[in-house]
This record gives C-alpha cells, structure tokens and sequence, in this order.
C-alpha cells in the first residue's frame, strides 16, 4: 500500500505540470488582454499607458517565458499578484473567499447527502411504488430547474412577501452590535435560501444514483444468502445491503472535495455572495492571468488529490479492491 | 448572466460621474405638506454596486464602482457645481492669465487630511508628478501632459502653466487629490491605501469587506462642514434583480433603476411609500457607427439613407420604454454646446430608398435585397453582450432596414473579444456602442483623424479636415461664446456626414429612500448636494 500510494503522488507531478501548461497556454489564447480591459474605449488612456502596463505585466514577453516565471513563482508557492488595479496577491484574494464557498458547499453538500441516500434506498426498496414515482418526478423537476430562477422566486416569497428572511448577502447591516445567539441567527437565516437552492439541484444525480446502487446490490447472490439465512428484511437491507451499496459513495465524496472551494457564478451572483465563483468569473472577465493560473491549480491539486484520496478510502473499505492489490494485480 | 459585469454596462470608464439634468419630476416625500425641517446628524444610507470597487486610490482606478466611493472620500481642486459650471473645491479661487497659459490657483486653509496632517500645495504638486509618472499605471496622465511647468510659491498658492491654451486644463483639475504625506517615495502600486484611503473629503474610509460591502463614516472635520448622514454603505450585489428584490424590502436606499422597473414595477402602493422617484437625462448616448474603411460606407448617400430608415422615435419608446430623447448628435439637448439647428433624419423609408438607389444600390436580381455591381448590400453590426439595451436596438434596426432591403446580420460578442478581435483592428463592418462623456465638449479624441490608429477612439476611421480644425480650434479657447461657434459648426458636419446615426440618449432614474430630505434635482442631477441630504430624527433607521 505505502509503494502504491509514493507511485500514485509521483504520477501526479508531471500531470499537474501538464495541467498548468495546457490551462496557461488556452488562457492566453483568449482573445484581449488584461491591459485592453483597463485602459481601451478611455478617452484618457494612451496607447504609450497601455504599452508601458504590457510591459510591467510581463505581456510583451513571449509566451514560454511568461510560463517560466510563472511556474518559477509557483515553485515556492509564490501565487503572484492580480493584474487588477487592486494589485493583491492572488492567494490573499482567494483565502479572503474561501471560507463562505466552503462552507456554503459543505452545508449543501450534507443536505444533498443527508436527504438523497434516504431518499435512494426508499425508492429502491419500494420500486415502482407511488413513494418511487412521486419522488422521482420531483427530484427531476428540482434538477431540471434553472436554479436562478427558483432563487429569485424564494427571494421574492420568502424575502419581499413574507418578510421572513433576508433576501441576499450573508450577514445584516449591524451584525456586529447583535447579541452572540442573534448573530448565529442571523447567519443562519441568511444562509437557508442559498443552501437550499445549492442544494435541490444536486439532490436528483445523487438519489438517482444510490437507488440504482441499491437496486444493483439488492440483486447480489450474498444478499439471497442473508435472506435464505431467515435474517429479517431490516437486517438484510440496513446492514448487509447498505453497507455495500454505500462504497461507491466514498469514490463521490473523493470527486467532490476540488468542488468544495469552486462555487457557482449564477448562484453568488445572485444571492450576492463574495465566493470563488464570481471570483473566477470576473478574472476571467478581466483576463487576470495570474489568478485565474491561481485557481486552476489549487483546483487541479485538489482533484488529483481528491482522486486518490477516493482510491485509497476505496482500497481500504473494500477488501475486494484491497487484495486484489496487494496481490500484485494491476489498480 | 447579463449585467455581471459591470463595466459592460458602461461604454467608457467615467473619469468623474456627472450626471445631467433636465425634467426632473420631484414627488415631495409629503405632497401638499410644506416641511419645515432642520436637518439633524444620523443615519445610514445604504446604495448597492454591481461590482466590488477595485482601489481605493482614484489614480490608479478606471472603473465607475471604484470612481463612486472615491468620489466621497478624496477632493479635488475644482468641481462641477449644480448647474453644471466649475467651482472651487480645495481651491478657494482661481485666476486664468489673459494669455490663458497659466492657472493660479489659491487653496482653502485649514483643510486637513483625514489623519490630521494639513494639506497644502505641496501635495498638489505631488499629485501632478504621480500622474505624469511614467511608473504610475494611470488613465489619466493626458491631461497633466499638457502641462509645461508648475510652481508653488507658497503653501496656498499652486502655478501651471501651459505652452498652450488648452480649455480643458482648468477641469482637468477636479482629479482627486491624494495625500502626499503617506504616498511620497513609494511605489504607487504597493500603497496599503488602496485598501484603506486617507483623503480631504467627506467621509472617511472605515471597513471594505471584500465583495461584500464598503462602509464610509462622515468625516467630523470637513471644510465644508460634516455631511448629515453618518454612514455610507455599499452593499456589492451583482444582479439586478437582486437588487431590486432588496429595494423592494427596503433595504437599500437607492438604486438606479431600469426603464422597465421604472415604469411598470415600482408603481405600487408600497413602493410609493417607501421611495421617490427621479429622472433626468445622461450625459452620454448610443449610435450606429459605421467602419468608413468598408466600401459600403464610403458614400454619404447611403449613410444618410441609412438615417432615414430608423424611426429613432421607436427605439426611445421601445427600448428605453420612452425614458430618453432622440439623439442628433454628440451632445445632449440641454446643454450650451447643443446645436439644434442641425440637419436631422426623421424616419422617412422612401426618402432612404431614394438615395440608395441615387447611391447606385438597387434591387436588380427581385431577391429584396438591394445589390449594385453584383454586390448585394449586406452587412454585419456588432455589439458587446451584456447589455441588453443595444442587443434590443440591433434587432429592432435590422427589421427597419430589411424593409428598404438592406440585410443585417447582428453578433453579440463578450467584451475583450469585442475589443481584440473586432473593434481594434477595425474588422468590423458597424457597431452599436456608447459613449459616455461629461459636460466638457471637447471630442478631439474620438474625431480627429490622428486618433485613428489601433486602439485609439475613432475606430470607425472618420477623417474630415475642417472638423480636425475646428476640434483643435475648440479646446484652445475658453470663451464659450467663441467655443460655441467652433462645436455648432463640428455638429453640423456630423449631421451631414452621419459617420455614426446618433441613436438615442437615456435617462438616469435613480429611486431614493423617502427618509432623506434635501434632495434637489439640478441640471447636475440629484448627488451634487449629498453631504447636506439628511433623515428627520424621527425618521431614523439606523441608530448607530
């Protein structure tokens, strides 16, 4: 296991490098650059300004060595600073959006978790019943929402009718002067709108998809064993079905931790929210390289992180998986 | 996904934001009651912002979030005043010689900065060397180029002067100010102020939550007395709708609204209680402009039948759901540099027919569309997405002319491609964009045939000597009688010419919270008198 997993994490140098070098090269093969978006259309602005700004950027460089430099800073995980008139480092703009995105996608992703695998099971146990039916037609309509759409609309119901709840953003004018109980309220209330709607879109794929694991190892030949034993059908499905049909979960989760600091630009956008999304959006908007590069790789590093932590979890919870490596077969 | 960004919504970045008056409808919070009200210290007034600003140090800043909040925090030397003529800010007063080449200005005493420090000229002249700088990555050294020398005799008295008259000079002078005390001798763009500003002016900065909020808290000691209302919050909310879902639950104090929302979704009840309602026209205007280097283009005639055939009327009442006025030109109607007696294009299709075929362009091969020596007119206008206003007024256009049988194609394309791809190297055959401008009429750079080069503003390539003289004549003389004469003549042969078909001008129409007294429409709008706007304290909303 340890060789396995030192080959894995060498594997994935030169994948990383390829990553980065195939995302700086189609970013920079993006028509406009980040000096046309500050100083073109200005009637202010001359062309001396726009050359004089390529040249602090490193723009009139050629691309290699554009690359070079940036990967040179990377190495000792310098991030670079934004080309934004803002000049910040890259890595303080991102820390500065990392913890509402994370939290917001951890919350929604435990809502998603918490109410599909139920959800999945059910529908698989009771196939084909009213139950399965009225369940899968809503969990299709909640995908098959636009989730801009549903937010205003809850925005408007929950927020400008009702009056019940704040209608974006993440904290109220005057949170700071709120008691320690009426703050977490505050956050709460401000966060139940954008979780849900996170959430609802995510809850089809994920039930969908532990129904049919169910359905699948309902089918198998051990769990005919366990009925033939004369287990009740409690334990044949909460222990002995479950637990099998719960492992491909853990190779979900594994996909899903690079998508804990990624964050939705339609959705930040519309419930005001300063996260990763609209950050990358804007950066791109802007052809702020060095941060958009920034993000890339944290993401990137992430995946493959992801990746082979899901493989190892995988290896460790399977014993099938397991043996079949250490008895030399190939992963 | 539209208006995400906010500098697609505006064509140019405003150097200073002006806004301009005319038909302000004033509702009085308490119609038929006459208040007699002594303003009172207090309150918070909350706006929204599309985009987050992105420094707080106006030198290096070009977009219009950014402009606004420094607009409250830095001063300048001089400023538009509510009707739109210059006044002193940190100048107290100012002398023009006879020669107009040099500019005394005399400044306030007493102001200080918001640490304390007192400012002086030599700040002044400190600032004058950060934006010629060649390491300060600014927009607007331009200006201060023309500038041959300066002096500060002492430390109340400022001296440029100019090689040659340039009547643009003295405004150029209403460029924030910032304290030299703290930037002098270190790199511009390393400054910590860029996240926490010290100015003169009316608020001082106090809290930026990075693409959450940016408080500002009135400044006790300024020299025009501290503003009534204690705080400022923008609120960074990057969608319309949500927005005006905010405004609605009364959160927000102000927000601009859209013609639709103007008209058809604030005239509740509810609403009405809540908030005023203004509107005056913008300066700045939206326009056809046709690339003069395609050989469609190239004939007078056919720009002009072009103008013909849009009812211009119908974009004002479609687009802008009649919140706007038909443009003519480069200027708006209610300003001294308006020229009215210009040749104008009412819609008139037989008439556009007409000098399309004088122009050689008829319907020979029966297919509706016209066609001349085996080309059929055909072309392609472009417009940045985003704005949903100029995607609306291309459909529109292109019905219009395929009734005189001319085919548009219309692409909507993301902004930096826009610019890289289309509008620098000229690969474009017209556009729909706007410009976006101020009450000084000096349009040298977007006219004169030396601005036609690659990323410079007469993209369309107009050359035209006499107007070339009469730009450079315009902005060497600062009598505006004299002024005047040079600009109506200019306008006249933009008229004639029609290198753009000028569209139509907008209106602002800003909605403000009912709590807030003080607000009085003037052709500068309804901010220029901000600092004296107050809420009765009964009215308060916000304690601290």
């Amino acid at each position: 296991m340890p060789s396995y997993i030192a080959k894995r994490l060498l594997l994935l140098i030169p994948l990383l490098l390829g990553i980065t070098l195939i995302s700086f090269v189609v970013i920079h093969l993006a028509p406009g650059e980040p000096t046309d978006m500050q100083t073109q259309l200005n009637p202010q602005a001359s062309s001396e300004l726009q050359d004089r700004l390529r040249a602090e950027y490193g723009l009139d460089k050629p691309l290699y060595v554009q690359y070079g430099t940036w990967l040179s800073r990377l190495l000792q995980l310098d991030f670079g600073e934004s080309f934004a008139a803002d000049r910040r480092p890259v890595l303080d703009k991102v820390l500065e959006r990392l913890p509402v995105t994370i939290l917001l996608n951890l919350l929604s992703l435990i809502l998603i978790l918490g109410v599909s695998i139920p959800l999945g099971i059910l529908s698989a146990i009771r196939r084909n019943s009213g139950f399965d039916r009225v369940t899968t037609v809503l969990v299709f309509t909640g995908f098959a929402m636009p989730s801009f759409w549903l937010a205003l609309l809850l925005m408007d119901w929950f927020g400008v009718r009702l009056g019940m709840l704040p209608v974006s953003g993440l904290k109220s004018l005057g949170y700071e002067y709120l008691s320690w109980g009426g703050q977490i309220l505050d956050r709460i209330s401000h966060l139940i709108l954008p979780v849900f709607v996170s959430a609802i879109g995510g809850l089809a794929g994920f039930s969908r998809y532990m129904r049919s694991n169910m359905l699948e190892v309902i089918r198998q030949d051990y769990i005919l064993t366990a009925r033939a034993k004369g287990l009740s059908e409690r334990t044949v499905i909460y222990k002995h079905a479950l637990r099998n049909a719960l492992l491909p979960v853990i190779t979900i989760l594994g996909l899903s931790v690079p998508g804990l600091i990624g964050g939705s630009v339609i959705f930040e956008t519309i419930f005001a929210i300063p996260g990763m999304g609209k950050l990358f959006y804007d950066g791109v908007m802007m052809r702020d390289y060095p941060l958009i590069m920034g993000i890339l790789v944290m993401g990137a590093v992430l995946t493959l992180f992801g990746n082979l932590l899901a493989d190892i979890c995988y290896a460790l919870a399977d014993p099938r998986i397991r043996h079949s490596q250490q008895s030399g077969g190939s992963n | 996904m539209q208006n995400i960004f906010y500098r697609n919504t505006l064509l140019i970045f405003l150097v200073i934001m002006f806004l301009g008056g005319c038909e302000n409808r004033n509702e009085s919070s308490h119609p038929g009651v006459r208040e007699v009200l002594i303003p009172e210290y207090g309150d918070t007034f909350i706006e929204s912002s599309i985009g987050d600003a992105s420094t707080l140090l106006p030198v290096l800043a070009s977009d219009s979030a950014s402009s606004e909040v420094n607009g409250l925090i830095y001063n300048g030397l001089v400023r538009y005043d509510k009707n739109l003529r210059i006044e002193g800010e940190l100048a107290e007063s100012w002398d023009v010689s006879d020669d107009n080449l040099t500019i005394t200005f005399h400044l306030r005493k007493g102001v200080t900065w918001h640490d304390g420090t007192p400012f002086t000229s030599a700040d002044v002249k400190f600032n004058y060397q950060l934006y010629i700088d060649p390491k300060t990555p600014t927009a607007y050294a331009e200006s201060f180029k023309q500038v041959t020398g300066i002096e500060t005799p002492d430390p109340y008295t400022f001296i440029v002067h100019y090689d040659k008259p340039y009547a643009p000079a003295l405004m150029s002078w209403a460029m924030s100010i910032h304290p030299r005390h703290l930037l002098e001798g270190k790199e511009i763009t390393k400054s910590p102020l860029a996240r926490k500003p010290i100015g003169t002016g009316p608020y001082r900065f106090s809290e930026w939550v990075g693409g959450e909020k940016i408080v500002l808290e009135s400044n006790s000691d300024y020299f025009e007395g501290q503003p009534y209302i204690k705080r400022v919050v923008y609120r960074i909310i990057p969608d319309i709708s949500t927005q005006f879902l905010e405004l609605q639950t009364g959160s927000l104090d102000y927000m601009g609204l859209s013609p639709l929302q103007f008209d058809r979704q604030t005239d509740t009840p509810a609403f009405r209680r809540l908030y005023n309602k203004y509107r005056y026209l913008n300066f700045g205007y939206t326009y056809l402009g046709y690339n003069l280097r395609h050989p469609i283009f190239q004939d007078k005639r056919v720009r002009q039948a072009l103008a013909y055939a849009i009812n211009k009327q119908e974009l004002v009442d479609g687009v802008l759901l009649g919140y706007g006025k038909v443009a003519t030109g480069p200027y708006k109607p209610d300003t001294w540099v308006y020229n009215s007696d210009v040749p104008k294009y009412g819609y008139n299709p037989e008439k556009a027919r007409q000098l399309l075929a004088e122009a050689g362009w008829q319907d020979r091969d029966d297919d509706g569309i016209l066609d001349k020596e085996g080309r059929k007119f055909s072309f392609t206008i472009v417009t940045n997405q985003g704005n949903d206003l100029r995607s609306k007024t291309g459909e529109i256009i292109q019905r219009r002319f395929k009734e005189i049988g001319v085919e548009v194609k219309l692409r909507i394309i993301e902004w930096a491609t826009f610019l890289k791809e289309f509008i620098n190297p000229g690969n474009f055959d017209a556009t729909i964009l706007g410009w976006t401008g101020g009450p000084e009429p000096d349009q040298y750079n977007i006219w004169h045939s030396s601005k036609t080069g690659p990323r410079e503003l007469n993209f369309i390539g107009f050359k035209n000597a006499e107007v070339d003289s009469l730009l450079e004549k315009g902005r060497r003389v600062f009598d505006q009688q004299q002024r005047k004469v040079f600009y109506d003549r200019f306008q006249e042969i933009l008229a004639e010419e029609q290198p753009y078909t000028f569209l139509y001008i907008g209106e602002a129409l800003p909605a403000v919270s009912k709590r807030f007294r003080g607000v009085k429409p003037a052709p500068a709008g309804i901010r220029y008198n901000f600092n004296r706007w107050f809420v009765p304290k009964a009215e308060q909303k916000y304690a601290r």
